[in-house]
């Protein structure tokens, strides 16, 4: 089990990035990295102004940024392409599929401002499909992180892995969950509350939420299995297999539409073996403008949410 | 001015070419022949002549790359690959065979020598920015030709490249856009106007040549001139579709369509018999 508590100390994941990108570069000159005019948003213009050789902002241009990724990738550059989700998923979709996850080249798609969370913005600009986008191309594989420490984590381990990765973070600050580093391997699940009655399997955000569930839930007497499941794509099957065995449904949360995201992967994983599934994520609607924590709770995106839909279920399957 | 031989060397290549492209995409069954054709003089200067390339090596990092962007004329490339020597020339016969490497269109993972895998019109110049700007990075020398369609220039993509690559500085980026006036709907210009062409492109901020696509002298001349270019340089190749089939010249119904078997011993025939007039 990896020691995980949601803490009062938030951190941007952009932050980490950014600083986990400098300590890349520091160790490798092979990294490059791209951005698309949102260098100070994506905050990869750190990375800039320390190595400004190997930083070139594409402007306003995700299609040619996705191709002038996958031509570097073939001169050996390790290469880290940053935007918002929205762009670098819906925009490039076409550049990715066919320059970068066909030839399997070494390109990293660090896409910031995915989920509804980015608020304001709107609809427009808060991604909800691009997990299912990338989960769907052969090839590539799908990461959301959880806290900072987990981000300055994945930044290198998918640097060391040859080949194509898709990340998203969001925009808004999160609460730090690891208080170390060191626990992260692509495609691997972890369980961070040991229950046996239901199992909650999260990614990304929802992570934090699915852990204040926990508490929620352990006051009525349910004793929930939380598993943080970063790799949405290789997803860790045999975790998924054993929690499908062990406990007596599934709630899926994931700060994304219910389609196409780690909902589907989970039931997937499960396939000849299956337990009721719940989907927790946004239900096939765009978002609006507001404020982020508004917009979690009126989409459903909270710990009292899947609380609540946990008690349900429970009430359903173990009466 | 290049010695004779060299020349009809390069002629005798583009004739191989152009046979092979027939021969592939008959035994295939599908493909496009006129696009091919038209690029097999350009293909010939760059794989025996232009290009600095190793086929025993086909990952060499100091090699020029070339980029075929307007990835539907891969029988054409991977002719010009195999008479170079990446694989034998009897997987021609396979192409868009199942269990076979020589996919419908170009892909680098599984064809040595194929340097990006193309066929979404539209990436290819992008992906040879890429490669241009890894050489400055690194400090190489080598160069990166792209071959584009003038269909293909529709895409926006296209542009995006183009001002990216005049922007990085680029001067090792070299475009060949294939000038054969035709797409598959129709004539390019009823399609989408696309003049004036030559000023678009230097409004980018590249240089620009004109040259007859079929003619290797100028063809090889336009290379030696364009060496000492501080900026990326596009060659637009007038050339005629189908060339060198007689019935298949300038129509478009070659575009995406096979010859029958009449039509393939005749075009096999006609190109055969060029080749006895250059060697007579």
């Amino acid at each position: 089990m990896v020691r995980a508590r949601v803490t009062e100390k938030m951190r941007n994941l952009r932050d980490a990035y950014s600083s986990a990108l400098i300590e890349l570069g520091y160790k490798n000159e092979n990294i490059v990295v791209l951005d698309a005019d949102l260098a100070l948003s994506t905050k990869t213009k750190r990375f800039g102004t320390v190595f400004p050789n190997r930083f070139f902002d594409m402007g306003i241009s995700e299609a040619n940024m996705m191709g002038v990724a996958a031509g570097l990738a073939t001169c050996g550059k390790i290469v880290f392409a940053s935007t918002f989700a929205v762009f670098a998923t819906g925009r490039s979709y076409d550049q990715i599929r066919q320059s970068i996850a066909y030839p399997e080249l070494n390109v990293k798609i660090v896409a910031t401002h995915a989920g509804i969370s980015v608020g304001g913005d709107g609809a427009s600009h808060q991604m909800l499909e691009d997990m299912a986008l990338m989960r769907v191309l052969p090839n590539m594989r799908v990461i959301a992180p959880a806290d900072a420490t987990e981000m300055e984590d994945v930044v290198p381990a998918i640097a060391s892995v040859e080949g194509p990765f898709y990340v998203r973070i969001g925009r808004a600050d999160a609460p730090i969950i690891f208080d170390k580093h060191g626990h992260f391997r692509i495609g691997k699940g972890y369980v961070l509350r040991r229950g046996n009655d239901v199992t909650i399997i999260a990614t990304g955000t929802m992570t934090a939420e699915a852990l204040k569930a926990y508490e929620i839930l352990v006051k009525k007497g349910i004793e929930a299995r939380v598993i943080h499941m970063p790799t949405v794509k290789p997803v860790d099957e045999k975790l998924i297999r054993r929690a499908a065995r062990e406990t007596s449904f599934i709630v899926t949360a994931e700060e994304h539409n219910i389609i196409g995201g780690l909902g589907d992967a989970v039931s997937m994983a499960m396939h000849d073996d299956p337990v009721p599934l719940l989907r927790i994520g946004v239900n096939d609607v765009f978002g609006e403008s507001g404020e982020a924590r508004e917009l979690m709770e009126k989409y459903g995106l909270t710990a009292e949410n899947i609380a609540k839909q946990v008690k349900r279920l429970h009430r359903k399957y173990n009466q | 001015m290049h010695d004779e031989s060299l020349i009809k060397e390069l002629k005798r290549k583009a004739l191989e070419i152009r046979k092979w492209v027939v021969e592939s995409v008959y035994r295939a069954g599908s493909g496009h022949p006129g696009g091919s054709l038209s690029i097999a003089d350009i293909l010939a200067c760059l794989y025996f002549h232009e290009m600095r390339h190793n086929p025993k090596d086909p990952k060499w990092p100091d090699r020029d790359r070339l980029v075929l962007s307007k990835g539907h004329a891969a029988p054409a490339l991977y002719a010009a690959l195999a008479l170079s020597g990446y694989f034998p020339v009897e997987e021609l016969k396979n192409l868009r065979k199942i269990g076979h490497f020589l996919q419908g269109h170009p892909c680098m993972k599984k064809v040595p020598g194929v340097d990006m895998s193309t066929g979404s019109l539209g990436q290819g110049l992008s992906a040879g920015v890429g490669m241009a700007l890894a050489a400055k990075i690194d400090g190489r020398d080598y160069r990166v030709f792209v071959i584009l369609g003038d269909g293909e220039i529709q895409e926006g993509q296209i542009w995006e490249a183009a001002n990216s690559a005049s922007h990085l500085g680029l001067d090792n980026l070299i475009a060949i856009l294939d000038r054969n006036r035709l797409q598959i709907d129709g004539p390019t210009e009823e399609i989408m106007h696309d003049e004036p062409l030559s000023l678009r492109w230097k409004a980018f901020g590249w240089e620009v040549v004109e040259i007859d696509g079929h003619d290797i002298e100028e063809i090889l001349a336009t290379f030696h001139e364009i060496k000492h270019n501080e900026k990326p340089t596009l060659i637009i190749a007038h050339t005629i579709k189908g060339k060198g089939v007689s019935f298949m010249e300038g129509t478009l119904s070659f575009h995406g369509k096979p010859p029958s078997k009449e039509q393939y011993l005749r075009a096999m025939n006609e190109l055969e018999q060029e080749e006895r007039e250059l060697n007579g």
